[in-house]
């Protein structure tokens, strides 16, 4: 741990040698959030609701799906960049260090500039959650917590799909961002609004839903049990597969030799 | 005009290079596609009298957008161009006998068509022949169809020029990345990259559809799906090419200032 934090520290000098370009980076990334929200913002202008959602619910849902993915792309970046990293030969030197490898990997690469859309939901739950007419119990801030903390989590086992991928393909991996791009851009709408058959998808096969659609029940009270509340925790098992499918691919890896 | 087609063909038959990519991104674009329609018929069922276009008309214009999204988002640039002017290599270009705005042009033309050709066609033609709540419908008569290529041409056309001048903003910013962004995402939003422009809001609508913008994909795609009609089309399509013509003025003049004024770090 104390390792990571080093190279945290090393990684946030670093980008703040070029404060300028960190700063427009950010600024962009912001800006990229923000024209998903416009979007949302100005479809709300016809519409008071969607599949039986309100505009403030719906704002709550977008606001957690882009700071999970954020965040997860923060620390995940390195997964993100991984196909460099193995045609550069920086993994053959990774193989032969005595330390974990998904840590290394990880600790490759961190993006600061993420904090951009950060920002964004941070100003988005800070406009939503007073106008949401929602009870604010403890029960109800744990579980938005949990959708954000393990929705990251979610987003960083979908990264180290992607980078596992690498191993066996280095072209045609842009299939992967249908699940890392694509939830992050249309989850911006609760993952019912999209039908049984995508819902059905995102709880069983790739449980986004479980830290978007289900928690969110809970929160406006339309379920009471404290399973829809847990929902997020679930979803982690789906960090097992990924990093089994990392391991596979990794048997499978043979250098580039260079 | 010779080393333009040569240049164009190299070009283009270098990006036929990436084929697996292309179907790996259709995957991609079918699923956005899908994603789109399903939020939009959300929408729809929950007021048809608030929604602006007919959803045959939406459902179109999705598929369409999917279909040409390399040849009309500005966010698919030519990172070729900006790495030239960063890493220098722009003082060959310059001693060459050769447009240097004309060549930048077809370079960038030649990678969004061809990538554009690789995707559009399969997705185009299933798109036809989904179930009917996702069929992409194509009923128009010749003269549409006329106006349609003549407005993707044009759109093209902006789309290059516009890109230009984010191009040329390499000159004057050493590490240009996060404008680029910026303008980018501005700017594929504006022209209606995320939701079309009759969703948006009345003023900024009026606005947007006068802007260089708005003349954009907006317009193919809009006279595709048959929303744009009559007077409203000539009016756009001559809007398209007043910016057309005055984007690549303004390109030009900058361009020309900002090549008497570059100093590029030897080595």
């Amino acid at each position: 741990m104390t390792l990571y934090l080093r190279y945290v520290s090393m990684h946030f000098k670093s980008q703040m040698q070029y404060k300028v370009s960190f700063f427009f980076t950010a600024i962009g990334q912001f800006l990229v959030a923000f024209a998903t929200y416009l979007s949302v913002r100005f479809l709300f202008d016809r519409f008071d609701s969607v599949g039986g959602f309100s505009y403030e619910e719906v704002l709550l849902c977008f606001a957690v799906i882009i700071s999970a993915f954020s965040l997860g792309e923060l620390y995940g970046r390195g997964f993100d960049r991984f196909p460099l990293l193995l045609g550069n030969g920086g993994f053959d030197r990774a193989l032969v260090r005595p330390r974990n490898l998904v840590f290394q990997v990880m600790a490759s690469q961190l993006e600061f500039s993420r904090i951009g859309r950060v920002v964004q939901a941070i100003l988005i739950f800070i406009y939503v959650i007073p106008r949401s007419g929602i009870d604010w119990t403890w029960d109800k801030v744990l579980t938005l917590l949990l959708m954000v903390v393990c929705g990251s989590l979610l987003f960083f086992g979908l990264f180290v799909v992607y980078a596992a991928f690498a191993f066996f393909t280095v072209e045609g991996l842009e299939f992967m961002n249908i699940l890392t791009d694509g939830a992050r851009e249309h989850g911006r709408l609760p993952f019912s609004v999209y039908g049984e058959g995508v819902l059905k998808f995102l709880t069983f096969v790739v449980p986004i839903a479980l830290v978007q659609y289900y928690p969110l029940l809970y929160i406006i009270g339309r379920e009471e049990s404290l399973f829809f509340a847990l929902t997020p925790v679930l979803s982690l098992v789906f960090l097992l597969p990924c990093y089994a499918f990392f391991r596979f691919g990794l048997r499978q890896y043979k250098s580039t030799g260079s | 005009m010779r080393p333009f087609f040569a240049l164009f063909r190299i070009r283009f038959a270098n990006s036929l290079q990436y084929r697996v990519a292309a179907i790996a991104g259709l995957a991609t674009q079918f699923a956005w596609g899908f994603m789109y329609i399903l939020a939009f018929r959300a929408f729809y069922a929950e007021n048809p009298a608030a929604f602006p276009m007919t959803m045959e008309q939406t459902i179109s214009y999705i598929w369409l957008q999917q279909a040409f999204v390399a040849l009309f988002f500005i966010w698919f640039w030519e990172s070729s161009i900006i790495e030239s002017v960063e890493s220098g290599s722009i003082a060959y270009e310059m001693v060459r006998p050769i447009d240097l705005y004309g060549k930048w042009v077809v370079t960038a033309a030649a990678t969004r068509i061809s990538r554009c050709i690789l995707r559009a066609t399969p997705i185009l033609a299933i798109a036809l022949i989904l179930p009917v709540q996702f069929r992409l419908s194509a009923d128009m008569g010749p003269a549409a169809a006329g106006l349609f290529l003549v407005s993707v041409t044009l759109s093209l056309g902006v789309v290059l020029a516009f890109s230009m001048l984010v191009y040329m903003s390499a000159f004057y910013t050493i590490n240009s990345m996060g404008v680029r962004i910026m303008v980018a995402v501005g700017a594929d939003f504006l022209a209606g990259g995320y939701i079309p422009i009759p969703f948006f809001p009345e003023i900024l609508r009026r606005i947007v559809e006068h802007s260089p913008f708005g003349a954009m994909q907006n317009m193919p795609l809009l006279i595709f799906s048959g929303y744009l009609r009559g007077a409203d089309l000539a009016r756009g399509m001559s809007l398209q090419i007043f910016w057309l013509v005055a984007l690549v003025l303004m390109g030009r003049a900058i361009m020309t200032r900002a090549l008497r004024r570059v100093v590029t770090q030897g080595g």
